[in-house]
């Protein structure tokens, strides 16, 4: 398989007069042509930010401070703002969370589309065809009238939807998809994600798919990378990742989903907080909440280490992890934590 | 069809204020304590004079008779004669409001210019050295007294410089206009300080938006970002913020009009009062209250335009 994006050590960090918040510290995957990535994390681990990079879209005052991102060879990082507008929406497009805050409220959904093509030599007629096209195939009905609306006039789940026919617009190769159904109720969510599953399939798309639940990594992705703190701290493949799990914090978060004990028996939360970015603990930054941390958790931090080349986990006791049960097995990627859930 | 029925009821709504808003004109007048009569004749008048006076002005009949008189003169737009100035106040309007008009229509220009750059780049570099000068900037010219920056333009660019005349008004259009530039531009430093304010804020606001960095994810120029996603929306407020200062502009300022000697509605007004010249304050009132009433039908009119959200 090609590679198609490659996030090498990347470093996006806030910094603010007496600190400085290192949202993402030295994240690196890859992504290949036609596959699933996700990238998974309590809120705050740097997920989102991790994805902004890509589009260079950080928020002042955070900043790309290191690493590369390679777009099919090409470093995003160090690219011109007109070079940059090439990737964005052309190669690389980006679905938000929100669909209630990421349209524009005083546009009509058709000029929204039509910015897309903004860069092309479509005439009208050509940008009204296709847009009917795009709103057609995320499942709009009546495009032609929906089209002249506003944002007002669209449901939360037919926003999103609106919002995923803009992204596709330029048929990009990568579609970042950041938590695209956090905001809607679980019935649309399932549409959304099986419409994300089509298209992927129909156009050829990669896709990268940031969430923090668990079931929908289970039902979308071929691979999965685990963020605690800015950091990847376990990366493999879906199926491995839920059968075997390596490190602690992967392990914790399976076992506090409501799936795979009796119904009578108490969830496990993960006890304690996620760290203050800004003031992380020294070594690893998980140890405050890890059952298994020794001393040397507490000094030292470990490196992501591979312990097959299609698993990378970031932990010094191994060893000690290697009893996970981890949870249901994924049978077919489709929908397989979907029935489990139910 | 839908917005034409809106305004079309709109406009209808104004009418029972307009009614309301005459008799309450009328009826305060008529408490101010003071004769009339005896103002224009002076001290000196004898009772038969001022009594002559009185029939000459209808003050001897009765309310409703005067009230009558008051709303036919309106509408046929015969307002009166003025006391003063012993000319119909028709006349005298027409001439004074136009410099009025043209006054906050030059203000207005001027503070577009000023306002729109200076408050999209102060929010878009919020914090930066330039936003810090244009904030205190701004709050200075809110504080500043107006008379004050007025005669501080005058001085320089009329006395110094000798670039503007100092006061007064032009006969030709050229000169009128000269003669308005410094007026224009002092009654435009609260405008300007007070949409800069707004813009800034809102451009801030709204540069946060999930919709602007979504419009950016889709590869358009920064110039359609700015002007179709960030100034679209700050437009919003802006413009009724805008359009009441327009309203208040119209009423005409007493002080600017003072400092620069010209002849506007402001000026007229004050000394009507002092003069109790009846039938010049009367319109007078009655044309704030129109314009403040058409500028608010116009600012919802443009409102509903700008802001599909709202409903006719």
């Amino acid at each position: 398989m090609n590679k198609l994006l490659e996030v090498k050590d990347l470093q996006t960090h806030f910094i603010m007069k007496n600190e400085v918040v290192k949202a993402v510290d030295g994240v690196s995957f890859t992504i290949y042509e036609k596959e699933t990535f996700g990238l998974v994390g309590e809120s705050g681990s740097g997920k989102s930010q991790t994805c902004r990079s890509i589009l260079g879209l950080v928020k002042k005052p955070g900043k790309v401070v290191g690493g590369e991102i390679l777009y099919k060879k090409q470093d995003v990082v160090k690219m011109s703002k007109d070079q940059l507008r090439k990737i964005r929406g052309h190669e690389i497009s980006i679905i938000f969370q929100e669909p209630m805050t990421s349209l524009n409220p005083v546009l009509k959904i058709r000029k929204q589309i039509f910015e897309a093509f903004d860069r092309t030599d479509m005439t009208k007629e050509e940008k009204r065809k296709k847009s009917i096209e795009l709103l057609k195939l995320v499942g709009i009905p009546s495009p032609e009238t929906r089209m002249e609306e506003y944002t007002h006039q669209f449901s939360g789940g037919m926003r999103q939807r609106a919002m995923i026919a803009i992204a596709l617009a330029s048929e990009p190769n990568l579609l970042i998809a950041d938590e695209p159904t956090t905001a809607l109720d679980v019935t649309i969510q399932d549409q959304i994600m099986q419409l994300l599953n089509q298209l992927k399939e129909e156009l050829g798309m990669s896709i990268l798919l940031i969430t923090h639940d668990l079931a929908v990594v289970a039902q979308m992705c071929d691979r999965v990378a685990v963020m605690y703190a800015g950091m990847i701290v376990e990366m493999t493949d879906t199926f491995t990742l839920f059968s075997t799990p390596r490190h602690p914090y992967t392990n914790a978060l399976i076992q506090s989903l409501p799936n795979q004990k009796g119904a009578n028996e108490r969830l496990e939360p993960i006890h304690g907080a996620p760290p203050n970015l800004a003031d992380l603990p020294m070594g690893c930054p998980f140890h405050p909440r890890c059952n298994f941390a020794e001393e040397l958790c507490r000094t030292s931090r470990p490196e992501l280490t591979d312990l097959t080349p299609t698993h990378q986990v970031r932990c010094h006791f191994l060893n000690k992890t290697v009893g996970f049960k981890g949870t249901f097995t994924p049978d077919t990627k489709q929908g397989g934590c979907d029935g489990e859930n139910s | 069809m839908n917005g034409l029925n809106y305004i079309l009821k709109r406009i209808l709504q104004i009418i029972p204020v307009v009614f309301i808003i005459s008799i309450l004109i009328f009826l305060m007048l008529r408490a101010i304590p003071g004769d009339p009569a005896r103002l224009v004749l002076g001290e000196k008048a004898t009772i038969e004079s001022i009594d002559a006076m009185r029939e000459k002005l209808g003050l001897n009949e009765s309310y409703l008779v005067q009230y009558g008189k008051f709303v036919k003169g309106i509408v046929s737009l015969d307002l009166g004669t003025s006391l003063t100035y012993q000319r119909p106040v028709i006349e005298l309007l027409r001439s004074r409001v136009k410099i009025t008009l043209m006054l906050t229509l030059i203000s207005t220009f001027f503070s577009l210019l000023i306002s729109f750059p200076l408050g999209y780049y102060a929010g878009k570099y919020k914090d930066s050295m330039f936003d810090q000068i244009i904030k205190s900037g701004a709050l200075a010219a809110v504080s500043m007294p107006s008379f004050w920056i007025g005669l501080l333009l005058m001085i320089l660019f009329g006395v110094k410089l000798r670039w503007l005349p100092v006061g007064g008004w032009g006969d030709t259009f050229i000169d009128q206009i000269r003669s308005l530039i410094l007026p224009g531009l002092t009654m435009s430093l609260l405008t300007s300080a007070l949409l800069i304010r707004n813009i800034r804020n809102s451009v801030v606001d709204i540069s946060n938006m999930d919709y602007v960095d979504f419009a950016r994810s889709k590869g358009i120029s920064e110039r359609a970002v700015k002007n179709r996603h960030i100034l679209r929306n700050a437009l919003i407020s802006t413009v009724t913020l805008l359009l009441m200062r327009m309203a208040y502009m119209l009423g005409g300022s007493v002080i600017i009009e003072t400092v620069f000697s010209l002849p506007g509605i402001g000026k007229l007004m004050v000394d009507s009062i002092f003069g109790r010249d009846y039938a010049v304050v009367q319109a007078l009132v009655m044309l704030f209250a129109m314009i403040i009433l058409l500028i608010n039908l116009l600012t919802d009119i443009i409102y509903s335009f700008l802001d599909p959200r709202v409903k006719f």
